[in-house]
């Protein structure tokens, strides 16, 4: 055994014993050892005495570990679920630091029953059981301190990182009573803190994994390496569903560095001694392919199909009133249709896994956010039971979803590369595989009749969609899809907040092979825009102001409303611009939360649009981190910008035509517009943070377009669509 | 053999001259602050200097970086001690954090050569950063603050 190799098994030890987790970081290859350029992290963590709970780990050293059973993928969360439980704690905030949790069922969501992160849940589903967790430990680390100093433990509290006896003046801190605490019995229940007595949640804080992220620290997925390990790189079906009919891999293996190419389910895998010789090997394959069942798709005949459908009434997700009737006595009727492409992730990290298989255990390395079914995947991958796979979970480079997978299509993959390669084995996706790989936000076209009484008042709105099921076929369809209506297709539109007293929202779900997957803010991501637009378009042709519309619709919608208003009169509704310049408005409910959005955007004769300004007020009931929120609301609108001017996936012969930042393009600097955030004060359970910003952008947007121009949008993205003057 | 000097050592490595920088300073040396994005000189996320200037690691040949000074994010500064890393940390600019190595080593030769840039001049010399989570309000805010803490101490 060599040296490294030693060392490498002293870690996994010492980290099992932690509970796993942070071993990666503990794991440096034997050049920089040697000679080190690289300054490498300590490799000595303590080994905390005092650890109450699956959450929180105390070592004598006074360092407090909290256990995040949640990925971290930007939103924060490796800080915002620490502060609830140093807050109750009473922890010196200095001494708190987190680590990622293995797989274990202690960590599943307490409403969903798996270990995954989604649904911009993390916050609002740990809200009680972290803040508990640190009670608990509080508890028992006074009734440590009472025993030492043989006092009743009503007499003492906790502050700062110590157990302090107010009468003797004694203290002492928490590392110094790890010891003893771990001899108590956890109380259960303890009774948490009155919101008014706070003194870390609602404070702006630093997040505390910043300093990785700006010396070269931080750990994602394709930064992991380990003993032996192979990179390969595989050359995937161009068409989904089609299948390797026979390939020849002699020039492949005559580049130096690849050692081995093999087939597997999903294509031919290039096994090599990094990724250069991977690619090098993968572009000298010579593979045929059987195109299979979806040679023929494209998005022109897709979108034909969609429209054809768009004009009969599907499954009826919800229906108020009497629309028919209702139409035929409006004064005036509108119909209007709209169209939002499939859309890529497109995280800055492509997708990456690592897997170190043997006979009776598989060890997993993956940016994932989906913990219990990539388990459950690569365990049946591997022919071993769940219990026989450890995932880690380094830092996720973005997820925006595409990194929960009930299908855990990288992950499976990757087991599947590690059986046939006999190695361990780093699986990376290139920006163009990534791009190219699926799992899409489904392309939608949505028609909608609204019809306007002789105030100009709306009273029908109907509204058609046509799109995909990303729920059909995976674990959640039982309780997602009712009657045929997958929830997150009509997620944003059948719970339409304006009071309108006739509506009716229907769904056709047409089934196409390509693999679809929720994508930031899911099926709001479409019905945001659809709908918000839309309603504009029905204010205009009752002659009424958008925003004043959308206040008296939405007079029993308190929380909405006063976000509205708060928009408006930050971004200064109704005030005068020059011309060429336009202001939109829109409001979006999703997870929970309530979000306003006023754009301010100019279309100049050219027919270019520029994004000036966004104004984005929420309510996202009380907020733990007020930096955070704030920073997800800014990230949220840039990823809205991007998906409403300019990123699409579209398909031709069975092959999907964008590859690379070229052709999928993202929103860069100088077109990322000013952005206020306001937050509006709340005492209700805290809500989603992370989703919630992103349906309203590409509406405000549309909507401002038509304020500067007299142009309407319907049509995603933005710059396809011409708008010269 | 290709002989390299990162981060003020001189190494010597045994691969293909062909191979892209980025993939030996990841790989062979274990760098993995250089993050791989796109490789196609599109994102901006493998940036590092090369003689003081921001080059695209993922396009530039190893060959034709020998004997040049390359500076990583991991050697950018001792102990966070950059004013870009310390407006990074004082602005909370990262969100997922994987574009960041990138962006704070094209602000770095910014910065090196203009002490005072504009919104105009930062969206110039990092319009080549993609960040897919939208950090870049933060980003400029940071640029400014770290050009003013500069400017403070020399
Ligand atoms: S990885 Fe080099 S510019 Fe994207
Ligand atoms: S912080 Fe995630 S890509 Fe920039």
């Amino acid at each position: 055994m060599s040296a490294t190799e030693m060392k490498r098994r002293d870690f996994f030890k010492t980290g099992a014993a932690l509970g796993g987790g942070l071993l990666l970081s503990l794991y440096v290859p034997e050049w920089v050892l040697a000679d080190s350029v690289h300054e490498a992290t300590p490799l000595t963590p303590s080994i905390p005495p005092f650890a109450p709970n699956a959450f929180v780990r105390i070592g004598t050293d006074n360092i407090v570990t909290v256990i995040v059973n949640k990925s971290e993928m930007g939103q924060g969360v490796y800080t915002s679920l620490p502060m609830l439980v140093a807050e109750e704690l009473e922890a010196d905030w200095s001494k708190v630091r987190y680590e990622p949790a293995p797989v274990d069922a202690a960590y599943n969501h307490p409403v969903f029953g798996i270990q995954m992160t989604g649904g911009s849940t993390s916050t609002a589903s740990e809200w009680e059981r972290f803040r508990q967790a640190g009670a608990t430990a509080r508890v028992m680390l006074i009734g440590a301190a009472a025993k030492n100093w043989k006092v009743d433990s009503a007499s003492l509290r906790a502050e700062n990182g110590y157990v302090i006896n107010p009468a003797s003046g004694a203290r002492a801190s928490f590392g110094s009573l790890a010891e003893v605490a771990a001899t108590m019995t956890p109380p259960k229940d303890v009774p948490l803190k009155d919101p008014k007595d706070f003194k870390l949640i609602g404070k702006p804080t630093r997040r505390l994994d910043t300093p990785d992220k700006v010396n070269g620290a931080a750990q994602f997925g394709l930064d992991i390496a380990i003993p032996g390990m192979m990179t390969v790189l595989v050359a995937r079906a161009p068409v989904f569903g089609g299948k390797v009919l026979n390939f020849n891999a002699d020039k492949a293996k005559a580049v130096p560095g690849v050692k081995n190419v093999v087939q597997i389910p999903s294509g031919v895998a290039v096994i090599a001694k990094g990724f250069w010789p991977a690619k090098q090997g993968r572009d000298k394959l010579e593979i045929s392919w059987d195109d299979g069942p979806n040679a023929a798709l494209s998005t022109t005949g897709m979108r034909e199909q969609y429209a054809t459908l768009a004009k009969t009434p599907g499954l009826v997700a919800r229906k108020v009133g009497d629309p028919t009737k209702a139409l035929a006595g409006a004064t005036k009727t509108i119909t209007a249709e709209y169209e939002m492409p499939y859309l890529a992730h497109a995280a800055m990290e492509p997708l990456n896994c690592v897997v170190d298989l043997r006979s009776d255990r598989c060890e997993i390395w993956t940016g994932t956010q989906f913990q219990t079914g990539d388990r459950a995947a690569a365990a049946a991958a591997a022919g071993l039971k769940p219990e026989q796979v450890t995932i880690h979970t380094p830092l996720l480079g973005g997820g925006f979803g595409r990194r929960a997978n009930p299908a855990s299509d990288f992950v499976i993959e990757a087991v599947q590369v590690a059986k046939a390669a006999k190695a361990p084995v780093k699986v990376v996706w290139t920006r163009e595989d990534d791009t190219r790989g699926g799992w899409y936000r489904p392309m939608w076209s949505d028609r909608f009749t609204g019809g306007i009484d002789e105030k100009g008042n709306p009273v029908v709105w109907a509204h058609t969609i046509v799109g995909q099921s990303i729920i059909a076929g995976t674990p959640f369809e039982g309780f997602l899809i009712k009657d045929g209506i997958d929830g997150t297709s009509v997620e944003g539109a059948a719970d339409l907040l304006y009071g309108i007293p006739n509506l009716q929202v229907d769904l056709h779900t047409p089934k196409i092979g390509v693999p679809v997957l929720w994508w930031r803010s899911v099926g709001h991501s479409h019905n945001g825009f659809a709908v918000e637009a839309f309603f504009d378009e029905l204010a205009h042709a009752g002659g009424k102001d958008p925003y004043e519309l959308r206040r008296t619709l939405l007079a029993d919608q308190p929380r909405m409303r006063a976000v509205l208003e708060l928009a408006a009169q930050k971004g200064d509704w109704g005030k005068r611009l020059p011309a060429g310049r336009g202001r939109g408005i829109a409001t979006h409910f999703s997870f929970s939360s309530y979000v306003a959005q006023v754009a301010e955007v100019s279309v100049d004769k050219q027919g270019a649009v520029r994004v000036h300004r966004m104004v984005c007020a929420v309510d996202c009931g009380r907020v733990v981190n007020p930096d955070t929120v704030k920073a997800q609301m800014e990230g949220g609108i840039n990823f809205g910008l991007t998906a409403a001017l300019k990123s699409e996936i579209t398909l031709d012969r069975g092959r999907v035509q964008q590859r690379n930042f070229h052709d999928y393009q993202m929103l860069r600097i100088n077109e990322a517009p000013e952005i206020e955030v306001y937050i509006v004060p709340s005492t209700e359970k805290p809500t989603g943070v992370g989703e919630p910003s992103v349906p309203p952008v590409a509406p405000a947007v549309a909507n401002a377009i038509f304020a500067a121009s007299g142009k309407r949008i319907r049509k995603l993205p933005i710059l396809k669509v011409d708008l010269r003057g | 053999m290709v002989n390299l000097k990162v981060n003020g050592k001189q190494i010597n490595v045994d691969v293909d001259p062909d191979t892209p920088l980025l993939w030996v300073l990841r790989e062979t040396l274990a760098l993995t602050g250089t993050k791989y994005g796109c490789g196609m000189a599109l994102c901006g996320a493998c940036t590092v200097h090369l003689n003081g200037e921001a080059i695209r690691s993922c396009v530039k040949r190893v060959a034709d970086a020998a004997g040049k000074e390359i500076t990583t994010i991991e050697g950018l500064a001792l102990n966070l001690s950059h004013p870009l890393q310390k407006a990074w940390i004082e602005v909370d600019v990262p969100q997922c954090g994987y574009c960041q190595s990138g962006q704070i080593m094209s602000a770095a030769v910014l910065l090196s050569e203009n002490p005072a840039p504009t919104d105009n001049d930062i969206d110039e010399a990092m319009t080549g950063n993609i960040c897919r989570c939208g950090t870049y309000s933060r980003i400029r805010q940071a640029i400014h603050r770290a050009a003013e803490m500069k400017r403070s101490t020399t």
